[in-house]
């Protein structure tokens, strides 16, 4: 099958290792942004094909890692409201909250409903009338243009049953917050392929140069991301920091100037709570106040109160690429898929999730730096 | 506390104080459900032997023993229904012992305000599918519940087999050294009853491998084999049977995921969906642990029957990394094959 299993061939995969191994002299730093990235690396072992002293510092790109407590909270809380329908991606319901995830609201006889994709919470609109439909809206720069979309759906359709919870957020304020505290830790980053398919690349070239750092746009099979590694090892290796791009049969330097429409259109940037990492500016996309009538937040009475982490969960320091899953006290032991103290350890795209399922724990040649 | 399994003798507190939907799924859940509330209650060496039928003793024969519900969504799936279903998944079960099926009991539990066409047509196909197989539906009980409080119609079927005098089919038997077989590609099932329910569309829709696998079975008994250990699968995938068996028959497993048969069409729509093939359920799939020096012959028996002939030998179990399923990739790494944690499709048998 195409433009899959092409880039998972052995033989292809082989050569680019061994171009890696060849191009590399010292170690370095490497970070991958996006949490698939991160999934894909351990799922297929690249990180233990590296020559020794190349290692991946796992990044914080994972929407449903990053979403604050009280964002759970409050789509918990509008579980009770007996009209509400709440529709959520499959991955948040498990997300630990103060006191509860959706999965147990659910089974407490909350309406939750996993959905698709955002048109489905409008299709329940339509055939609901009489309920609330509140979409919770997680994302990066990916999906947020389908949520932006689906109001715009909403509104010319004169859906007023029809809301979204947003917790969206934008990727180059975290790279930068990540790259200033690292203070020179991070070597070299491999861009989020697809949130770069979106956006493009404009906003990346003054981050580079800013902190003097090459970046590659990258993919995610496995052959992809080796490309990307042998871009971004062979700019180490010469010095050089500015932008490239391994992932160029998708994504472009302008990006989707459509999506990005729709996105300015529906949502403006602002501050963000990430959860883990703490407030950073004008790292999120709040709804426009011409839209303040889908927003869930304005439309119900919820609870706003600051959520409650499990004291022995370390995600924070997991997504600030600070420590690796394995090093957490409670991994494998009191936290686990089933019984998460965390997102990270929930998501399909979290790091401890990754570890988790995939490896078994053996220490790798790396050492982890705190700080 | 072991830290990759359960200890059967201690078993892990609950932590839910309701039933979730991934307590149904095949998983680590599922399995803690079990160990934590079913299982203590009764405490029979059948039950203990964890295999899919019970075998039991009467004046010189031996029976296996079986049961199931069916409570699959949508209820008609391309290739299948629930009807075909509750015949062959018990059918299998009893397979699965090596035992020769001819008894069924059928027991309906239909909500007010199902349809009796519908009805009928379910009647008709399980009428079809017990004629294939050459097994009588001999006993069944119907109830009807209020309107609400039924979702249409849940199906139990329980069976009886006969077993040959000296079938000894189970985990118990899995040795290091073993080679493991799967008689054909996965996931279809899931993901026809997935496209279905999702009012998916694609150009090339997948249908359910739903099919009996007892005359596979019988055709390696048949040909001398010595079958250590047979399980169909079903919820949870090829992932979750290797990792039962794994952990019940405290062995490690390798396999290569470059032979594991997956269709085209069945990977793409996984890629789609973002699920793992490897998770998803099976109803005609049945993972086969023969002694090394019969993989061949096992092999070629079963791709000489029909119904077989996408069988692969996908491994081989060590007596090391017990409890453990592990999997080398395609660029020649090595990763952990976990058991399932939650629900990755709901009510898909």
């Amino acid at each position: 099958m195409r433009f899959v299993e092409e880039y998972r061939q052995g033989q292809r995969v082989e050569k680019l290792v061994e171009a890696i191994r060849a191009r590399v002299t010292r170690p370095w730093r490497l970070m991958e942004i996006c949490g698939g990235q991160t999934h894909s690396i351990v799922r297929s072992g690249l990180d233990r094909l590296m020559p020794e002293g190349v290692v991946f510092v796992h990044g914080p790109g994972c929407p449903v890692c990053v979403t604050p407590v009280e964002i759970v909270d409050q789509a918990v809380a509008l579980t009770t409201h007996s009209e509400v329908i709440l529709c959520s991606f499959g991955d948040m319901l498990r997300v630990p909250g103060s006191a509860q995830d959706l999965l147990s609201a659910k089974s407490q006889g909350g309406d939750v409903r996993v959905i698709y994709s955002p048109l489905d919470a409008l299709e329940l609109a339509r055939r609901h009338p009489d309920r609330q439909i509140v979409f919770l809206a997680v994302g990066f720069e990916t999906t947020a243009p389908v949520h932006a979309m689906s109001v715009l759906a909403a509104r010319q359709q004169g859906l007023e049953n029809f809301s979204l919870l947003p917790s969206l957020f934008r990727v180059p304020p975290a790279l930068d917050a990540m790259l200033e505290a690292s203070q020179g830790g991070i070597q070299g980053v491999l861009l989020a392929g697809h949130v770069c398919t979106v956006m493009g690349l404009a906003e990346y070239a003054p981050l580079a140069k800013r902190h003097g750092v090459p970046m590659v746009v990258a993919g995610f099979e496995p052959q992809d991301l080796l490309e990307a590694i042998l871009k971004l090892v062979t700019h180490l290796e010469a010095g050089e920091h500015g932008l490239d791009n391994a992932y160029a049969r998708v994504a472009r330097a302008e990006g989707n100037v459509h999506a990005q429409a729709a996105l300015n259109e529906v949502f403006e940037i602002s501050p963000r709570n990430w959860r883990g990492i703490g407030m950073i500016p004008e790292s999120g996309w709040k709804l426009r106040s011409a839209f303040a009538a889908f927003d869930a937040s304005l439309r119900f009475n919820l609870p706003s109160g600051v959520g409650r982490e499990d004291p022995a969960c370390c995600s924070g320091l997991v997504l600030q690429g600070r420590m690796k899953p394995h090093e957490c006290a409670a991994f494998r032991v009191r936290c686990t898929p089933e019984h998460p103290l965390g997102a990270t350890m929930v998501s399909h795209e979290g790091a401890c999730a990754a570890y988790y399922r995939f490896r078994k724990d053996k220490p790798f040649h790396d050492k982890v730096s705190h700080g | 506390m072991a830290d990759s399994g359960f200890s059967r003798t201690c078993p892990m507190p609950l932590r839910h104080a309701q039933v979730q939907m991934a307590h149904g799924g095949g998983g680590r859940l599922m399995r803690e459900l079990l160990e934590g509330v079913v299982l203590p209650a009764f405490g029979t060496s059948e039950l203990e032997a964890r295999h899919d039928s019970a075998v039991l003793g009467l004046a010189g024969e031996r029976l296996a023993f079986t049961t199931d519900t069916y409570v699959v969504s949508p209820r008609f799936f391309p290739g299948g229904d629930i009807g075909k279903l509750a015949v062959y998944g018990t059918v299998n079960d009893l397979a699965m012992a090596g035992a020769m099926p001819r008894w069924l009991s059928l027991s309906f539990i239909l909500e007010e305000g199902f349809p009796i066409a519908e009805l009928q047509a379910i009647v008709e196909s399980i009428r079809t599918a017990c004629a294939q197989c050459g097994v009588a539906v001999v006993t069944g009980d119907t109830k009807v519940v209020d309107r609400g409080k039924g979702d249409g119609l849940f199906i139990n079927t329980a069976g009886i087999g006969v077993m040959p005098e000296d079938a000894d089919i189970g985990p118990h038997r899995v040795k290091a050294g073993d080679a493991v077989l799967v008689t054909g590609d996965l996931g279809r099932h899931g993901i026809a009853v997935m496209t279905k329910r999702e009012g998916l569309a694609f150009e090339t829709p997948v249908e359910s491998d739903c099919a009996p696998l007892h005359h596979l079975v019988q055709a390696l008994q048949e040909g001398g084999i010595d079958i250590h250990c047979l399980r169909d699968a079903t919820r949870g995938g090829l992932a979750s049977v290797l990792n039962e068996i794994a952990l019940d028959a405290r062995v490690g497993i390798e396999i290569a995921e470059a032979a594991i048969p997956v269709d085209e069409g069945v990977s793409a729509v996984c890629e789609l969906l973002g699920l793992d093939p490897l998770y998803v359920a099976c109803e005609g799939r049945m993972v086969v642990f023969v002694p090394m020096e019969q993989a061949l012959e096992t092999l070629d028996l079963l791709r000489a029957t029909p119904g077989g002939e996408g069988t692969e030998r996908i491994g081989t179990v060590l007596g090391e990394e017990l409890g453990t399923v592990l999997m080398r990739t395609r660029l020649g790494t090595q990763r952990i094959l976990d058991l399932l944690s939650g629900e990755q499709l709901p009510r898909i048998c």
